[in-house]
């Protein structure tokens, strides 16, 4: 993806990642920012379903030619779906960070989370 | 090791790598450009065509004098009487005990004349070394780092896109030559490289790097960063100071016993020569891993060893890497574990090259 685009109708988390809140299901992904800052995505390590993850806190692993990084959640809840088709296509993270790029859908486990993330005027203001 | 905050170095070609839109990061106290146009498409450029790379954070020491080769002789691991006029040679400098100071490429420019190329991270502690070696010899030891620029165009069209701009034959694989390249005089154009393929590495002045680097892109050749040069040298089990060797390993361990004569009596020779006879713990092995992941340096071998490198194989589509092994365990197709940060990963141990000399 050449050209850097932070969708209006997605939140941020200050760890580069994404949330699109659908009632009380949040999709997750990381922002053309971070996809930019590791290169090509080579590895995908998806979690598992049904695992609590925590905001603020690792929940699963990209791997870049060069290295490994984790990816943060940006809010608490439990995994109710993985994206399986990164498992053979983890390039889609780099060439489509908001659709064919998402990693996981959670059912939120606290509402009130969602009002700490950012709107993306906020997000690009922090990345300048 | 410079830290982050201190003033990095840059190459006459920064203004270069900025304009191509590289990532620029700091390496060993050096400003370099990690990737360009992705580090997929550079390795791609460079197994298939030809790339050319900036490392001119690379150190050079000149020997010159009557006991040049008697010093080098004493410095270096491999029989430098062996290197013919005009030739090159690779070698390890050991410490007493045969410990790995640096992997270094040597190359005679003259009867009592040699240029040791060494690595960025142990260019100061290496030409300290010499110095204080030095002293015992009818030589004289010079940093030529300032002086040098240093390009590889490496790949199977290099020396089709370095060749017309040469004023004169490029030199064979192993020797050198100096050349006007791109205009530009008096470059050492050395047949030599660290990526398993074909190509030269060029020391220019500084003054002359970028007409250069514009002569050679403007012929085809894509920039390449130290991130694709990572991933080509380890397909072709090229050790990198730092990850692979250390002071803490001998080149015997290291698998690098081919490039050591200890009867010459060098520094760590004892050493080296008791490691050979009596054998070492461990040893390094290319290897593979045979389902998912990518084991990284520092990972835990399963039972006993350590991943020095690892890397997906932008060429195989998999992961690979260098491992330090059990004796026991190091025969080709030998499977094992890595601890991947808590997760198991199958491995198996290849022959060196990781990716075919032939393809």
């Amino acid at each position: 993806m050449a050209e850097a685009s932070y969708p209006s109708d997605l939140s941020y988390h200050e760890e580069h990642d994404w949330a699109q809140i659908e009632g009380d299901v949040a999709t997750f992904g990381i922002t053309w920012y971070a996809q930019d800052q590791l290169g090509e995505v080579v590895f995908f390590d998806p979690p598992e379903v049904g695992k609590a993850v925590r905001r603020g806190e690792p929940y699963a692993e990209v791997e870049s030619v060069k290295a490994v990084s984790d990816v943060i959640a940006p809010l608490s809840g439990e995994i109710v779906e993985v994206n399986d088709a990164l498992s053979s296509r983890p390039e889609a993270i780099n060439d489509d960070p908001y659709e064919g790029g998402w990693m996981v859908k959670v059912k939120l486990a606290d509402a009130s989370e969602v009002d700490s993330l950012m709107d993306a005027d906020s997000y690009q203001e922090l990345l300048t | 090791m410079a830290a982050g905050t201190d003033i990095l170095k840059r190459t006459p070609l920064h203004d270069r790598h900025v304009a191509a839109g590289a990532k620029l990061v700091p390496f060993a106290g050096w400003e370099m450009p990690v990737q360009y146009a992705g580090i997929r498409e550079e390795h791609t450029a460079v197994r298939e065509r030809v790339g050319i790379f900036d490392v001119s954070h690379m150190g050079q020491v000149e020997t010159s004098g009557p006991e040049a080769e008697a010093l080098l002789q004493r410095l270096l691991s491999n029989d430098v009487g062996a290197i013919a006029p005009r030739g090159a040679q690779y070698s390890v400098l050991c410490s007493d005990d045969g410990g790995v100071l640096d992997d270094v490429f040597s190359y005679r420019l003259g009867p009592d004349r040699f240029l040791t190329v060494t690595n960025a991270s142990n260019h100061e502690r290496g030409h300290a070394w010499f110095e204080r070696h030095a002293r015992e010899f009818d030589a004289t030891v010079t940093d030529r780092i300032a002086e040098h620029a240093m390009l590889a165009v490496q790949g199977p069209q290099a020396r089709a896109v370095v060749g017309p701009l040469a004023g004169g034959e490029l030199p064979e694989r192993f020797t050198t030559a100096e050349l006007t390249v791109a205009g530009v005089p008096g470059v050492l154009v050395c047949g030599t490289g660290y990526t398993g393929e074909d190509g030269v590495e060029l020391l220019v002045a500084p003054d002359g790097a970028a007409a250069v680097w514009d002569a050679v892109i403007a012929a085809g050749a894509a920039p390449v960063g130290l991130a694709a040069r990572d991933t080509l040298r380890l397909e072709a089990c090229f050790h990198l100071y730092g990850n692979d060797l250390s002071e803490d390993r001998g080149p015997i361990e290291a698998g690098l016993g081919w490039c050591c004569k200890e009867d010459t009596g060098f520094v760590g020779a004892d050493a080296v020569r008791r490691a050979r006879a009596e054998g070492t713990a461990e040893k390094l092995v290319p290897f593979a891993l045979t389902g998912p992941g990518i084991a990284r340096q520092g990972n835990p071998v399963v039972g006993g060893g350590v991943v020095s490198s690892g890397t997906l194989s932008p060429t195989l589509g998999y992961a690979i890497g260098l491992a330090y092994l059990p004796m026991d365990r190091t025969q080709p197709g030998t499977p094992f574990e890595i601890d991947v940060r808590g997760k198991t990963r199958a491995a198996e141990v290849r022959a060196k090259p990781l990716i075919p000399e032939e393809r």
